[in-house]
């Protein structure tokens, strides 16, 4: 199971990626910043960062918009 | 038109009073003088800008309430001759190198909420103004027939003058009055106008339209202030045009103490606004179009009266739609000089299928997010050229897209729940995805008709009256009518973010997301978990928010363009660089030494003197910001069981209610109870971090701290203070 922001739980899957993750959440806001187990992945890095199982991730969404 | 058919009109021009002034100049921001007319008596005077207006009340928004407050007494109703429009940009309005600079601010006593209403609008009219001489124009009274007032600022002169040949829609006046002005296509650009249109005459939710020339598509163009029905004022005192003409427009009018330093964060802005923004959210592209694909994927879009917030037909009414409706493409669209971020897109030759100008091709200005959303998305329409021709007909009728999005789906939900019915619309079948029948609907509101009539009341009244007369429950009504204090919800679907129902509901004029928009901060990044965390965000982002309407700004390029680097810093959300920016752009143009701090505290002025001025006309307490059930939670059990496994969750984690083995009604009313005491906690929370009263009165002390304990503040607070 991977941990989002201390609300969302995700199934964890053999090689998911952070592209994938953000995929399942439906998380499609571009302004995001990404960061697991405490340490930030780079923006063109998250179609081949793997999310460990069990990872802590936080994913904000850069904006107070509207 | 010809010519010949514009001097004929200009010829039945009767002037009713004229005014003569000295054109003079701005200085650091300030044209130092606010412009008053009387359309009853039909005075006209010059008044001075106090040191204390400068101060406390900056401008723009701070500038109108300062005004209508000295014009209106408890008991003046929206339609008193009494009562004002009241237009002012503000110090750093009308600067051309910094994007976003052209804002004006409309203040007035709204139709809808009967208390005060401030809207927030693009367009050229407040900037000429304020370089035609006049930080501000306060119009006053009523007009016996239609009048144009037009401030003449190549020339000083200003004139009332009965105009009965114009028209009133505003996509005719509109170019009526720039051929009248102008003296040709080029100068076109130096004469803007305010106009409303036949719909504010028969709805309480007119708008009003700001006019700029846009020479690249070769016609005039129109920005809204949409919210709170200050085109029904506006019809009302039977203005059929406000005309501002100043010619001689340089990038340096506004006189900046400090030019060097506007040189170096202008520059620093815009840099970062032709890198970023096309990586970004596209906005010079797409406007905010962009939006309606992401509320879609994070449940916020609503989708039949805010039932729910997405849909599978989406996709139809997304940026990519409208990345090819919007023609042509890749020209600068900004609604004021040297805007960068430019997204005021439009769409050309649109065919008009109904109503009073069928078959004519149009520009239509737009449709931004809200319109898309509000029009399309909560009507169940799905068609763009169906929500480009509401788009349209709401500018010309001078109606809001937001209200009347809001209210038509209130009314389509009413028809499918069986409160209405065609015996009471006039034949017309209001059921979700009907865009003729909403349309239709629109025309006969237009010319007084029928239902149309009761739709134009707005949605407070018409739940009054669909309990009333056609037997509709009113506790249904009650819960599914999206609007707060009497004014329509703009278009977000709040259920999953406790802090945006406050966002919404602990607010000044109403639910519009111009206050507050924390849903991703809290319902997504989980940013703000606890009431005083909420609290602190919903005392921050209005305050910051306000700060825009204060001096002539638009906030979009605050944070729809954000610097790479911005996630590293200790308060992202925030936006720190380009709060920074702001602070040197006032420091450069009015030459006052400030902070970051002192910014929040110049809207915190503004902001509880607009909330004491609220419960001065009867509002603006606790009760006054109670919101629908539907803001906060699922009111009808398909909506429940839409969600039901979230719900479900919720229950078991949250509320301590085990829904195994309970109806639908027992798990609703459990989420129910639970969501409503935690608006209750939010709201203790945020009237505290505000300095108020648990009844949402601002204190004493709290007024002192922020130097608007005026004798007249505290005399209408002091009975609710023992």
């Amino acid at each position: 199971m991977i941990h989002v922001n201390e609300k969302f739980k995700v199934e964890w899957e053999e090689g998911m990626t952070v592209a994938r993750l953000l995929e399942r959440l439906r998380f499609s806001f571009p302004l995001i910043i990404v960061s697991i187990d405490g340490t930030l992945v780079p923006q063109d890095e998250y179609a081949t960062r793997q999310v460990p199982e069990g990872a802590e991730v936080k994913v904000l969404h850069m904006t107070a918009g509207g | 038109m010809s010519a010949t058919d514009i001097q004929a009109m200009k010829g039945a021009h009767k002037v009713l009073a004229e005014f003569a002034y000295e054109p003079g100049t701005v200085e650091r921001g300030y044209a130092g003088r606010t412009l008053y007319v009387n359309l009853s008596d039909k005075a006209i005077a010059s008044k001075p800008v106090t040191g204390q207006m400068k101060d406390i009340f900056i401008g723009g928004r701070g500038f109108g309430l300062r005004l209508l407050w000295d014009a209106v007494t408890p008991d003046t109703k929206w339609d008193d001759p009494e009562n004002e429009i009241v237009i002012s940009s503000g110090p750093l309005g009308g600067t051309t190198g910094y994007p976003g600079s052209g804002k004006s601010l409309v203040v007035g006593l709204s139709p809808l909420t009967d208390c005060v209403m401030d809207s927030n609008v693009g367009g050229y009219y407040g900037p000429l103004l304020k370089f035609a001489g006049w930080d501000a124009i306060e119009i006053q009274g009523k007009a016996k027939e239609d009048v144009i007032v037009f401030v003449d600022g190549d020339n000083g002169r200003v004139t009332i003058e009965e105009a009965p040949e114009e028209a009133v829609d505003t996509h005719l006046i509109g170019e009526q009055m720039a051929d009248m002005y102008a003296e040709d296509d080029k100068a076109k650009r130096g004469v803007s106008t305010v106009s409303a249109g036949t719909g504010a005459d028969h709805a309480r939710f007119g708008c009003l339209n700001f006019s700029f020339y846009d020479a690249r598509r070769g016609r005039v163009r129109y920005k809204q202030a949409g919210r709170g029905g200050l085109g029904t004022v506006f019809r009302d005192k039977k203005i059929k045009a406000l005309v501002v003409k100043f010619s001689d427009m340089k990038g340096d009018l506004n006189k900046p103490a400090d030019p060097k330093l506007l040189r170096e964060v202008c520059r620093k802005v815009n840099d970062e606004m032709r890198r970023l923004d096309p990586i970004q959210n596209d906005m010079a592209g797409v406007g905010t179009s962009h939006l309606v694909s992401i509320m879609n994927d994070y449940d916020l879009l609503p989708t039949h009266n805010f039932k729910y917030g997405s849909h599978p037909e989406a996709h139809k009414i997304s940026a990519d739609v409208y990345r090819e409706l919007y023609k042509p493409a890749g020209i600068p669209d900004g609604c004021w000089y040297g805007c960068t971020m430019a997204c005021s897109k439009a769409i050309e030759g649109v065919t008009l299928r109904t109503g009073p100008y069928k078959g004519q091709v149009v520009g239509v200005d737009g449709p931004e997010y809200e319109t898309i959303a509000g029009c399309g998305s909560s009507l169940g329409i799905f068609d763009p050229h169906w929500v480009a021709e509401i788009n349209f007909y709401c500018d010309t009728y001078g109606l809001d897209t937001i209200s009347y999005g809001t209210c038509m789906a209130f009314v389509m939900e009413c028809y499918e729940a069986g409160i209405l019915n065609t015996g009471i619309t006039g034949g017309l079948e209001l059921h979700f995805r009907n865009a003729e029948a909403a349309l239709e609907l629109m025309h006969r509101m237009a010319r007084g008709e029928g239902f149309g009539q009761v739709f134009g009341q707005g949605i407070r009244r018409m739940k009054k009256i669909f309990a009333e007369e056609y037997g509709g429950d009113p506790q249904f009504l009650q819960d599914v009518g999206m609007e707060s204090k009497g004014l329509e919800y703009s278009e977000y679907v709040t259920k999953e973010s406790l802090a945006m129902q406050g966002g919404y509901g602990l607010t000044l004029k109403g639910p519009q997301h111009d206050e507050a928009w924390l849903i991703f901060m809290d319902q997504v990044n989980n940013q703000i978990p606890t009431f005083e965390d909420k609290a602190e965000a919903l005392h921050y982002f209005p305050m910051w928010r306000t700060w825009f309407g204060l001096n002539g700004l638009c906030k979009i390029i605050w944070n729809d363009v954000i610097p790479e680097d911005n996630a590293l810093t200790d308060e992202p959300a925030k936006v720190p660089e380009h709060v920074d920016n702001y602070v040197q752009y006032f420091r450069a143009v009015t030459g006052k030494d400030v902070t970051k701090e002192d910014l929040i505290t110049m809207s915190e002025r503004v902001y509880n003197f607009q909330r004491v001025f609220n419960i001065r006309m009867g509002y603006g307490r606790r009760a006054n910001d109670a919101i629908p059930y539907r803001s906060a939670g699922p009111v009808t059990k398909e909506e429940y069981r839409s969600r039901a496994e979230r719900y479900d969750k919720q229950l078991r984690e949250l509320v301590g209610f085990d829904p195994q083995g309970k109806t639908v009604e027992e798990k609703m009313a459990a989420l129910r109870a639970y969501r409503e005491d935690q608006y209750e906690k939010l709201t203790d929370a945020v009237y505290k971090r505000r300095g108020w009263t648990p009844d949402g009165v601002p204190t004493l002390e709290k007024l002192r701290e922020l130097g608007v304990d005026f004798p007249e503040v505290v005399e209408v607070v002091k009975p609710y203070l023992s």
